[in-house]
């Protein structure tokens, strides 16, 4: 944990708030959808962001790269807070950040030949030539596992894993430093996902790329991620390395999280597997531990007073009993 | 083994633009009465087509049934007349659980009315010729009140807080997991011998997956229905099957008690596929290759272009069911004999 690496992306208590508004507008309320929210990722790392749905996974990941603004709290890439710059020098740091969604093949222009569509984030934020452009973009194309003949096709004469690989090569054109994957993997056959998951390595091995990853399978996060940070409702509840998460969780909620997965061979998860009920509404959250309400250890003290992140065992965890 | 359901040389073809797509390729499956039987593959390999075709309720203008046969206790459903079969086995004695709760009710009405409204036609307690012809016809009262008593016990069975309240509310007030439950009770509700689940709990987290899977396992075994569960999640087969079959590009591969089927795949195709599920150590091993396309399937067997076995008998002839003991079947010409993660 003390490694003397400048971390390439550092969040400071952030936060995004949604306003609620009632029928005619007015606002009844605030969604606190990242509430305070500290992290630090290296570069050449890749960091696991998990959680449940709702909890605030992809509104982070969509307040670091600018399209939402954050309500509080600081964003420092390379040193520097871009949370809050002017939309002109936002701009500017948008080459280096880059973000994945769930399919990133869907996002490619039906009436665009793949040539055209890997050209345009060269042709808006570079001054390359079109000859430089053009090795630039057989270079990439090659890097994801495609030939050059690829070029001249459109989308839909692409399968569906070509698809994919073409749209990464449309994020990676600019030379990312940070790339967020958004469920990269999420709907995807295990065998399918694997050559994904080998692509992504690949591709962060050539373009020294930093991940932070975002998903709710913890095996995939497992296998891909150097550490790990668990989110609830806003609130990361733990966070360290992977290997020691996943082999003592310390937090009641990543512990019943793990308790969830699936284990081919293992004991029978339904068998054992005591979390009940579902996440609280977000717009409801409960005072104190966010996770009281579902926590098999609970106490009185959890309802009055919140857990601030505190050191244990080499990671950080946001209990008062863990 | 007795039998409840057994599916012998089902052949289904897709109309396509660029010519008939073969889905099935003579399929076999059995299934035993209260036995859950996974069926698992990935996308596109046909688990839907079966399901649907079990069900009958493949897509009238576009499949074909080429040949093979469905049998019910007995008798062949494709056979049969379609209304007797439409009255007495579909959403009677098999019944459904979609893969998405969110687009499977009705937005507009509250959910009792929908379960109600399932319930006018396919209540257990219904005697033949006893069922309204029309949906303005008459649902005898004293039916419907066993029948609201029989939904609020299910909704009990299946956790949902408050019955009597849940009845009234419309589905958007439910969350997915809670949907899944409702889902899952009204399969229950007409007291099937078959549930068939398509991938039940995909559009879930994994901690309310093991909730639902929990609850779905306990409710059938304790009612002795029998349910084929279609899913691509090796992990959820492995925690809710007795036994599991898997298919590839419309070919059923290897059909094995759930233990067996994880400890000792004999099918190249199920030690590749187990491979792929991502190992703690960070090792990820991928099958090289893609899935063929049904239009022109690979001959003989539709593995062997991906098969690291592959011989001049695999690519003219399918291979033939064989037995390894016990319930443990494989259609393949060079079945591995090792516990898994050797060889392959």
């Amino acid at each position: 944990m003390s490694a003397p690496v400048a971390p390439l992306l550092e969040l400071v208590d952030l936060a995004r708030h949604f306003p609620v508004r009632n029928t005619f507008g007015r606002r009844v309320g605030w969604l606190r959808a990242v509430d305070g929210v500290s992290l630090a990722v290296r570069p050449g790392e890749t960091l696991g962001l998990v959680g449940e749905s709702g909890c605030g996974k992809s509104t982070l990941g969509k307040t670091v790269m600018g399209i939402y603004t954050p309500t509080g709290g600081d964003i420092l890439f390379g040193g520097r807070e871009i949370g809050r710059l002017p939309r002109r020098e936002r701009r500017g740091v948008a080459r280096d950040l880059q973000y994945v969604y769930q399919d990133p093949g869907a996002s490619l222009d039906p009436r665009w030949k793949v040539v055209h569509s890997l050209h345009e984030p060269l042709r808006i934020h570079t001054a390359l030539s079109r000859a430089e452009r053009d090795r630039e973009v057989r270079a990439i194309l090659s890097a994801v596992g495609l030939p050059d003949a690829h070029l001249d096709l459109y989308p839909h004469e692409l399968s569906g894993g070509q698809q994919r690989r073409v749209g990464l090569a449309r994020i990676l054109t600019l030379r990312p430093r940070l790339v967020i994957l958004d469920e990269p993997t999420s709907g995807l056959d295990v065998s399918v996902q694997a050559s994904v998951l080998k692509l992504f390595r690949s591709l962060q091995e050539t373009f020294a790329l930093t991940y932070v990853f975002i998903s709710h399978d913890l095996l995939v996060v497992r296998a891909m991620c150097a550490s790990i940070a668990v989110m609830y409702l806003g609130k990361i509840v733990e966070e360290g390395p992977a290997a020691a998460v996943f082999e003592r969780p310390r937090h009641p909620y990543t512990q019943s999280l793990l308790a969830a997965v699936p284990r081919i061979g293992g004991r029978r998860v339904i068998q054992d597997f005591t979390l009940e009920g579902e996440p609280p509404n977000p717009r409801e959250i409960p005072s104190g531990c966010r996770f009281r309400t579902r926590c098999p250890v609970a106490q009185s003290r959890c309802a009055e007073e919140e857990p601030g992140p505190r050191p244990l065992d080499g990671r950080t965890v946001a209990c008062h009993f863990a | 083994m007795p039998e409840l359901l057994a599916v012998r040389g089902l052949r289904v073809e897709y109309v396509t633009d660029r010519g008939p797509a073969q889905v099935l390729d003579a399929i076999n499956l059995d299934i035993a009465p209260g036995e859950v039987v996974g069926l698992v593959g990935e996308s596109g390999c046909g688990k839907t087509t079966l399901a649907r075709a079990i069900l009958g309720i493949l897509p009238a203008g576009a499949a074909r049934i080429r040949g093979g046969e469905v049998r019910f206790r007995g008798a062949d459903l494709l056979s049969q007349d379609p209304a007797a079969v439409n009255e007495r086995v579909r959403g009677r004695a098999i019944t459904f659980i979609p893969q998405d709760p969110f687009t499977s009710f009705s937005p507009l009405f509250p959910v009792g009315t929908q379960i109600m409204d399932l319930m006018k036609w396919k209540s257990p307690r219904a005697a033949d010729g006893d069922r309204p012809a029309s949906l303005l016809g008459r649902y005898p009262r004293e039916r419907r009140r066993a029948d609201r008593a029989a939904a609020l016990e299910t909704l009990r069975a299946v956790q949902i807080p408050e019955p009597e309240r849940a009845l009234r509310r419309l589905p958007h007030e439910f969350s997915g997991g809670q949907r899944q439950r409702l889902m899952i009770a009204m399969a229950l509700l007409p007291e099937p011998d078959l549930i068939i689940a398509d991938e039940p709990t995909t559009a879930l987290d994994v901690t309310i997956q093991a909730q639902i899977l929990r609850l779905l396992r306990g409710l059938v075994k304790e009612r002795g229905v029998s349910v084929l569960f279609t899913t691509h999640d090796l992990g959820t087969a492995h925690e809710i099957c007795d036994r599991v079959v898997v298919m590839y590009a419309g070919q059923e591969m290897e059909a094995a008690p759930t233990d067996a089927f994880f400890g000792r795949p004999a099918h190249p195709y199920t030690r590749r596929l187990l491979a792929s599920v991502p190992a703690p150590d960070g090792g990820i091993r991928d099958i090289p290759g893609e899935v063929p396309s049904l239009v022109a399937p690979p001959p003989g067997c539709r593995f062997h272009p991906r098969c690291d076995y592959a011989t001049a008998e695999c690519r003219a002839l399918r291979p033939e069911p064989r037995t390894l003991g016990g319930d443990h079947g494989v259609r393949c010409h060079h079945p591995v004999d090792a516990p898994v993660g050797a060889g392959a």
